[in-house]
């Protein structure tokens, strides 16, 4: 599936800067483009600056210089509890809220935007089917599930209201080997069937390579370069080819998604 | 035996006392509470207030009782009549467990969970009625518990300045070297510091969150 220019940049990042209070500059003038169903992978090392990428995609981080535009309009002049409800959020540490079972961490922003008891039930059964949970699940507290289990609310909450763009970062990280692959495979038939827009942040390469339409790759705050993930293989890019070094063998038979 | 005697004599003398007693307790911990909460929320989430606010209520309580009820007097309406000024004071000391806590509460929240609830876009009010309070109200209450405990011992001074309370059996039976007396004062208002704690444990673990 390769991004379509015709459908238009669903996400764009325009000469983007972000600099914290204490002066130090954690992106340098970003310019970057999501297309409308892609996964764009942003890949880089701790401080490269890809979370801090994500964070201005839904304004919980505000860009100190240059705009980033969502569907078309500058974050900084919409109504941020809007954009943000229109966008799943999905995090490492998960957040779920432990004061809440399942069935209300994943319905809260529905019943906030108001929607009746009895149609809040219905979605969050869907959505647990959904993320491969059972329905006994809804009841329970998120101290009495599985880190995989977990992450499986995580996802579903931030699907509940149905957002056409999903933000991952690091969602798999904190997983075992084993329940991170069958979470990766999850999410890749998950988004065949729902086909949103995702910015995927992780400093994995085997993750990126299986999940990624496109490889945003980031080193210190600047953007190195965007490739598809078999050309991510072939890059003449040093840094790139250093990654792929460093990951050895067998890259190949991961680098699926491009070509689909 | 002694003792029971007197109590079994005195029984609604104690009864109106322990009552006043508890009203002078109850009405400074409602207004600790309607006061202390909200300043410790502001200090959670604006670290600018987090020195001036914490530190006022430090400096309250390093005032000695009897002083502060001292200071209060000339304060018009509030020194006119003894309770009032009572309750004042009490509030005042009421005031640090009660801030504290609360900020203690609110910043131990997850910042993952703050995160995510903000990511999700809840607006600051619902972030702090859905999460942060619901998350933080074991610890709050907790500050509560110590506000109550400390005011029953320290309603007993308000006798001093005319306040009533179990107070005034103390300070009779100091004067006139009755340990009947004091005793009088003494256990009623034990027997309500150590309810207090016990309900308010209860009432702690219960919402406890998982």
């Amino acid at each position: 599936m390769e991004p379509n220019a015709t459908n238009g940049a669903v996400i764009e990042f325009r000469d983007v800067v972000y600099v914290l209070p204490n002066g130090q500059l954690l992106l340098r003038g970003l310019n970057l483009q999501v297309q409308r169903g892609e996964t764009l992978v942003l890949l880089g090392r701790s401080g490269s600056g890809k979370t801090t990428s994500l964070k201005l995609i839904n304004r919980l981080l505000k860009p100190s210089g240059g705009e980033v535009r969502v569907d078309g309009a500058d974050t900084a002049k919409s109504d941020v509890i809007r954009l943000r409800r229109s966008i799943g959020y999905v995090i490492q540490d998960i957040g779920l809220f432990p004061h809440l079972t399942v069935a209300r961490n994943i319905g809260l922003v529905p019943r906030i935007e108001g929607w009746n008891s009895d149609r809040i039930d219905v979605r969050v059964a869907e959505l647990l089917q959904l993320v491969g949970l059972d329905g006994d699940v809804a009841s329970r507290y998120p101290h009495q599930l599985s880190g995989g289990q977990r992450q499986r609310v995580g996802v579903a909450r931030a699907l509940a209201a149905d957002p056409s763009i999903m933000l991952m970062d690091e969602p798999f990280g904190a997983l075992d080997a084993l329940t991170r692959d069958q979470l990766q495979r999850e999410f890749l038939a998950l988004q065949r069937r729902l086909n949103k827009t995702v910015v995927f942040v992780t400093h994995d390469l085997r993750e990126a390579l299986r999940l990624g339409t496109r490889i945003a790759l980031m080193e210190a705050g600047q953007l190195v370069t965007v490739l598809s993930p078999q050309d991510f293989l072939q890059s003449s890019d040093p840094l790139a080819a250093a990654y792929v070094q460093a990951f050895g063998e067998g890259l190949n038979s991961v680098a699926t998604r491009g070509t689909e | 035996m002694n003792v029971i005697h007197f109590f079994a004599q005195h029984r609604e003398e104690i009864l109106e006392l322990t009552l006043e007693h508890l009203w002078l307790v109850g009405v400074s911990t409602l207004l600790a509470v309607a006061l202390g909460i909200p300043l410790g929320i502001l200090s959670a989430h604006w670290p600018v207030w987090n020195k001036p606010v914490l530190g006022s209520a430090n400096i309250i309580q390093t005032i000695p009782s009897l002083a502060l009820f001292g200071f209060l007097l000339p304060v018009p309406w509030i020194g006119a009549r003894a309770d009032r000024l009572a309750i004042l004071a009490l509030t005042l000391y009421a005031l640090l467990p009660v801030i504290r806590n609360t900020y203690t509460g609110i910043r131990g929240v997850d910042p993952s969970v703050v995160e995510a609830g903000r990511g999700m876009g809840l607006t600051g009010q619902q972030l702090l009625f859905q999460v942060e309070l619901p998350l933080a109200v074991s610890v709050i209450l907790s500050g509560v518990r110590v506000a109550v405990v400390v005011s029953v011992g320290l309603a007993t001074i308000a006798a001093a300045i005319g306040a009533g309370g179990l107070g005034e059996f103390i300070f009779r039976g100091l004067a006139m070297v009755n340990n009947q007396l004091i005793l009088a004062g003494a256990i009623p208002a034990a027997v309500l510091a150590l309810s207090a704690d016990f309900g308010l444990g209860w009432l702690e673990r219960r919402l406890q969150p998982q």
